[in-house]
């Protein structure tokens, strides 16, 4: 469904991507491992159009999207939930969401999806008058993922939704994002650094280093071979 | 008892401080030292007062923040300002106030009332880039100048007139807004605030030098005050007249710049303030969101810039000066920023009481800078702040209805 071919992404001079190449499969769920400064979130902004690559081309359903501007690539289905969650600390969470749908103008299947999100995570329903900024860091994950499934995406990324949260709190939002998988065929894009949590939970995975893509294959092989556990399982 | 003791030494320290200069007199012509004691005495007790005062506001303001954080506490006025009943009360009964006032008070008074209108008029326009968008403008006032100089050209050279230009001066704003827009798309924060007041310098620049196209220093004079079907009016009447019309624009401006907020664009621009990224992420078109910003805060100061030059009848560059940016800006910070009622309530003090106060005038700058850290100590969200519409979700319980 998602399909990138050899692209270089570069900061000013500084090459961060060094010819990545992946691929996700519609209903799949793949996680992409790496290291700190391995390239994980660079992919996931060149995909969104963020940091456009410099070369290389990325195609959604067989569609080029390669230098199509944040917007309409958002338009075309492809949705984040950013690294560090980045809700929108002045609104409540009622309006955070309403921001999710921001492109969206059918207002019965914007009401369908918030009734969907409210009961994924009902603790939303409860704070929806809060202000964002006032949540508990895993409420906010929570917000921020909800806030993305609001915009309806065909594919979903995520960049770390595990970053700063309790182990329980990590396992309750990966059993959702398996959930979301199963229940609405949303092919989800994993960017992870607990590879063991994420290898667990996807199809197949992508270790990443140093901007290139190392090894790739299905989770639970990756999970048992020798070096993804000495470099990234710690076993 | 803790702040009294402090406050003892504080005002002892004071008079020790003040003692050279508010004690000690030496009389030149008469060689003599005058010793004026009272005057310690009134440092003493001014200080106490003060350092007291001061204590006992921190230490309010600091249970109060404790009560908040507990159970969500709002102060009383911002609950009334919650209660639309009296919110359409209030501003009916502040309607009739406002256009019976020139009836009540005399030229003067409503020549200051115009004044103040229109920074009523900048102020919410400005509003619309900082308060609403987040992007810090320090150049505003040049849009302002672009409403008053179209006018000001366009009635020289080709005699056209008031109402011709009113929506003329807002567009051409707008379009100098959008040019604005473009190089800073990609600039934030300090580097932003910069750029627009090279811009705003710029502008001034321009106007002064460029002397075959705008006159200059000297500026245009003899511009045309705004016509009623050709009557003739003496000074009364077209000031009566020109406060009607400020005022109108007035409410034209609330209404509008009310919808914007409420508005899907305006919930971007709150987004854009909030959160770049996730605005992005969102889908939302950020260059477009930025060069409306720019460009419907610009329409209001150009609108309000072709009053302006007809109601002095004479403009030139030094109206248009940094200060007059800094004015607008310190009338949305001190108001609330993104609060419609705020930014007016600031234009009001800002431009009402130096005018009321001109006994003091030479201490305005003081006063204006104490003020404004006073403000950013007690209330940094401004006089009053931004009123939240609340709103309910009925989601669940619908879908069962529909089974």
């Amino acid at each position: 469904m998602l399909k990138i071919n050899n692209i270089q992404t570069y900061y000013g001079n500084i090459q961060a991507l060094k010819d990545v190449s992946l691929e996700v499969k519609e209903g799949e769920i793949v996680t992409l491992i790496g290291a700190n400064g391995a390239g994980k979130t660079t992919t996931l902004m060149s995909i969104c159009g963020i940091t456009p690559p410099r070369t290389g081309d990325i195609t959604l359903d067989g569609d080029s999207i390669t230098g199509l501007s944040a917007e309409k690539i958002v338009q075309q289905g492809i949705v984040q939930v950013p690294e560090g969650r980045r809700i929108f600390p002045d609104m409540t969470v009622f309006e955070n969401l309403e921001m999710g749908a921001f492109l969206r103008t059918n207002k019965q299947l914007v009401q369908q999806d918030l009734n969907y999100v409210m009961t994924l995570f009902p603790i939303l329903e409860k704070r929806k008058n809060q202000l964002g900024g006032t949540l508990s860091g895993g409420e906010q994950q929570m917000l921020a993922i909800s806030r993305a499934l609001m915009a309806r995406p065909r594919v979903l990324l995520l960049d770390e939704p595990s970053l700063g949260l309790a182990p329980l709190i990590i396992k309750q939002i990966f059993d959702i994002i398996k959930q979301i998988n199963k229940e609405s065929n949303t092919t989800i894009f994993l960017v992870e650094q607990n590879a063991n949590q994420a290898l667990k939970l996807a199809d197949r995975g992508y270790v990443m280093e140093n901007g290139a893509i190392t090894l790739v294959d299905d989770a639970d092989r990756l999970l048992e071979n020798d070096d993804v556990r000495k470099a990234y399982l710690g076993l | 008892m803790q702040g009294f003791k402090q406050s003892i030494l504080v005002s002892i320290w004071f008079v020790f401080l003040t003692f050279p200069l508010m004690a000690v007199r030496v009389n030149t012509a008469d060689r003599i030292v005058e010793w004026r004691w009272m005057n310690m005495l009134w440092v003493a007790v001014a200080s106490f007062v003060l350092s007291y005062a001061w204590r006992y506001m921190l230490a309010r303001k600091q249970a109060r923040n404790k009560s908040e954080e507990s159970g969500q506490q709002q102060g009383r006025v911002q609950v009334l300002l919650e209660d639309m009943g009296f919110r359409y009360r209030a501003m009916g009964v502040l309607l009739v106030l406002a256009l019976i006032f020139p009836l009540v008070f005399d030229t003067y008074q409503n020549t200051i009332m115009i004044s103040a209108l229109i920074y009523v008029v900048l102020g919410l326009g400005l509003n619309i880039s900082v308060g609403l968008a987040g992007l810090l403008d320090l150049g505003y006032v040049a849009f302002f100048g672009v409403g008053a100089y179209s006018y000001a050209l366009l009635n020289h050279h080709f005699d056209l007139g008031f109402w011709a230009i009113l929506p003329v001066g807002g567009i051409l704003s707008c379009l100098f807004g959008v040019v604005l827009g473009f190089p800073i798309l990609r600039l934030r924060g300090d580097y932003l605030a910069i750029v627009t007041l090279g811009f705003g310098m710029i502008f001034k620049v321009v106007l002064e030098n460029w002397s075959d196209f705008t006159f200059g220093p000297s500026g245009i004079a003899n511009i045309d005050k705004p016509g009623l079907f050709g009557i003739d009016m003496n000074i009364d009447g077209s000031t009566l007249y020109i406060y009607y019309i400020m005022i109108a624009l007035v409410v034209f401006t609330i209404l509008i710049t009310n919808r914007l907020r409420n508005s899907r664009i305006g919930r971007a621009w709150i987004a854009l303030r909030e959160d770049e990224i996730a605005c992005v992420a969102m889908g939302i078109d950020m260059a477009r969101t930025k060069l409306s910003a720019y460009a419907l805060g610009a329409f209001w100061a150009g609108m309000v810039g072709v009053l302006f030059a007809a109601k002095t009848t004479f403009i030139n560059p030094a109206s248009f000066t940094f200060m007059e940016s800094a004015i607008i800006l310190s009338i949305v910070v001190l108001g609330g920023m993104g609060s419609i009622l705020g930014v007016i309530l600031g234009a009001f003090i800002l431009i009402l009481l130096p005018e009321y106060m001109r006994a003091f005038s030479e201490y305005r700058m003081l006063a204006f800078g104490a003020a404004m850290v006073l403000m950013m100590i007690f209330r940094p969200q401004g006089i009053i702040s931004n009123i939240r519409t609340k709103y309910e979700y009925k989601g669940l319980r619908e879908e069962t209805d529909n089974g």
